[in-house]
């Protein structure tokens, strides 16, 4: 059973929420929509819900046109990026609620939610309040109040953004394994985040999207490796891309005073407004380098970022190491140029390294 | 530190405590007094200052004919009127906030704000302004000197606390939660009851306590809308005041009125010391 969106639009104000957005989404399968917030990720999951109507466009699924059906039948389950639950009801209760609702039997009941509970690693916590359980364990119910419903249609709305750095990592490597074996094969998975990283682990379809509009749609390594606009390039990466006004002539990359051999999949490009994007973790820190001003220097996590400047040019480096710079600083860097992509001056790729178009 | 902190805690407690309680012991004494025993000179302790008798009681329980003002009646009317119109208002008053809080209305410049704040409105007129279209449209639906005319018009004095309060504690339960009722299966009336009710009771109880202490104290209206076939507490009270001031039958009569406001505040107490009632939403 396939859940078949068609011309979604929505606008509730001067804006557009979803933009004519077009999507097939097929059984068993799990889907990451990537965007930035406000990109319209809720606004969708909340229309395939059914909490929201569109202006215009159709859903369907099974063959029957989902938009007249009402929310409460749809047997969809959605986990919000706010842990929400009912706080007037313990672990157990909460998890049963859409069991109880649908008037199944109270055996079946129990032994269905100690399942879901066992999936989420709760079991012993049925009988606790949510409000006594930390942020992780208050999502955890919330998903395995969506498992247990055993719907067809699972959405999750940005269900980590909320938690800290330590439990994201965890959860979401016990989202994978949740989601590789534990659902039912014609369960559509449609799973929301801003991170990049998290839609490479998940490793399914991805479908980015920007300003309500579906900028490109394929397998997570292929959106990341032929990102086919600037725009998706940016969002794909966490920093985003670096991108470089530059000029390619004689099988040189020139910019800022820079001259750099151009590699192969680059040198047949020589229009105006060039545009040369490169990951910040394919620069490198290197004595024979070129100079670069050091204008903010930030330690996430165990890697530092550096905010580099040379005239006009302003990029970012990642580097794997906790380091100390000062702000003026000047370093010296590399440039990894056979892993830069090339884009056009309207923004769509001109070429890439893995071999999009040109290359 | 600790010492003189627990030292001053208690110290404030105590006073505290005397100030609360010093006009009920005073109420309550004085209330088995007669007049020689009030208007000759301080007296506290019974038996020893002066000799305690129950005229003052009992008068509240005479007839008139008996030289008493029966207050049984007007009690139970004041018990009834205040009941029915407290609920009432707080379930029509519950039900409008929750409407005013998720869904959006639309009439013209008309906002849900201004719906919102039209209710509260009725409230910030002084009772004087609204008590000759009150007195006209009771005369219009024969409704003058009844109990089932001074409900109707409580429900219009209360209602607007409960809205105000509500439409407060609503806003402030996240939408997502009505949201994931519904999507676990539950249609928008079995959300509200199942899911949003059963999260709003420290709201209920705060917004149905007020309206109980606002009925139960209005005078004013119960004055004007009555005349002889119906009447309230308050007004039977203000009625014992004679050329002589009968402090007994009067301090009688402020702890009986008072004694279910004290029930209440006590149940309400009870509910909200359990704890588990507010801050049960993040």
């Amino acid at each position: 059973m396939d859940l078949v969106a068609n011309n979604l639009s929505y606008k509730p104000d001067d804006q557009y929420h979803l933009n004519e957005v077009s999507f097939n989404f097929k059984e068993g399968n799990l889907y990451t929509i990537l965007g930035r917030t406000l990109s319209g990720k809720t606004t969708l999951l909340k229309t395939i819900a059914g909490l929201l109507t569109p202006d215009s466009g159709e859903i369907e699924f099974d063959g029957k046109n989902f938009l007249k059906i009402p929310v409460w039948e749809r047997n969809v389950a959605m986990v919000y990026q706010q842990f929400i639950n009912y706080p007037h009801l313990n672990v157990f209760e909460n998890i049963a609620f859409p069991l109880k609702q649908r008037k199944i039997d109270q055996s079946i009941i129990n032994e269905k939610v100690m399942d879901a509970l066992k999936s989420v690693g709760l079991l012993g916590y049925e009988n606790r309040k949510i409000q006594e359980l930390s942020g992780g364990q208050q999502q955890r119910v919330s998903l395995a109040r969506s498992l247990v419903k055993n719907a067809k249609i699972l959405l999750l709305d940005e269900p980590l953004v909320n938690l800290d750095y330590k439990l994201r990592e965890q959860l979401r490597e016990e989202f994978k394994n949740l989601f590789s074996k534990g659902l039912a094969d014609e369960t559509i998975l449609i799973y929301s985040t801003t991170d990049p990283r998290e839609t490479m682990e998940l490793n399914g379809e991805v479908i980015v999207l920007d300003e309500g509009k579906v900028l490109q749609v394929g397998p997570a390594k292929e959106i990341f490796e032929n990102p086919n606009s600037l725009k998706v390039a940016e969002i794909s990466n966490d920093p985003p891309m670096n991108i470089i006004e530059a000029k390619i002539s004689d099988n040189q990359i020139r910019f800022e005073g820079i001259d750099v051999e151009a590699p192969q999949h680059l040198s047949k490009l020589t229009e105006d407004g060039l545009k040369i994007g490169l990951r910040s973790s394919d620069i490198e820190l290197n004595e024979n380098g070129h100079e670069f001003e050091v204008e903010l220097a930030e330690i996430s996590g165990s890697e530092t970022l550096l905010h580099l400047k040379r005239g006009d040019t302003k990029i970012i480096v990642s580097i794997e190491e906790v380091l100390n710079f000062k702000i003026h600083d000047k370093v010296k860097i590399n440039f990894k140029i056979d892993r830069a992509y090339a884009f056009h001056a309207d923004g769509k790729l001109a070429s890439s390294p893995f071999g999009g178009l040109n290359g | 530190m600790n010492k003189l902190y627990i030292f001053l805690k208690y110290f404030f407690i105590v006073v505290w405590t005397v100030f609360v309680i010093a006009p009920f012991l005073w109420a309550l004494t004085t209330s088995f007094k007669d007049f020689q025993s009030v208007n000759g000179g301080v007296t506290y302790i019974p038996w020893v200052d002066f000799e305690p008798n129950l005229e003052g009681w009992k008068v509240l329980i005479k007839s008139p004919a008996k030289g008493g003002v029966d207050i049984i009646e007007p009690y139970f009317n004041s018990l009834f009127v205040t009941c029915t119109a407290s609920l009432i208002s707080i379930i029509l008053g519950t039900l409008s906030a929750y409407a005013l809080s998720r869904y959006t209305f639309k009439a013209g410049f008309v906002k849900n704000n201004d719906i919102t704040f039209f209710f509260i409105s009725q409230r910030i007129m002084p009772p004087i302004v609204l008590s000759i279209p009150f007195f006209l449209f009771l005369s219009s639906i024969n409704l003058l000197d009844s109990l089932t005319g001074l409900i109707v018009v409580y429900i219009v004095l209360l209602m607007p606390i409960a809205v105000w309060i509500m439409v407060d504690f609503f806003n402030k339960v996240p939408r997502e939660i009505d949201e994931t009722a519904l999507i676990d299966g539950c249609n928008p009336y079995q959300a509200f009851l199942k899911v949003v009710l059963p999260n709003s009771i420290p709201g209920l109880i705060v917004a149905g306590m007020f309206c109980i202490i606002f009925g139960w104290i209005d005078f004013f209206f119960a004055f004007i809308l009555t005349f002889t076939e119906v009447q309230l507490l308050p007004v039977k009270i203000v009625a014992l005041n004679s050329s002589v001031t009968p402090w007994w039958s009067l301090s009688a009569s402020a702890l009986v009125s008072v004694a279910p406001l004290i029930i209440v505040a006590f149940i309400v107490e009870r509910y909200l010391s359990k704890g588990n009632l507010s801050g049960a939403i993040k």
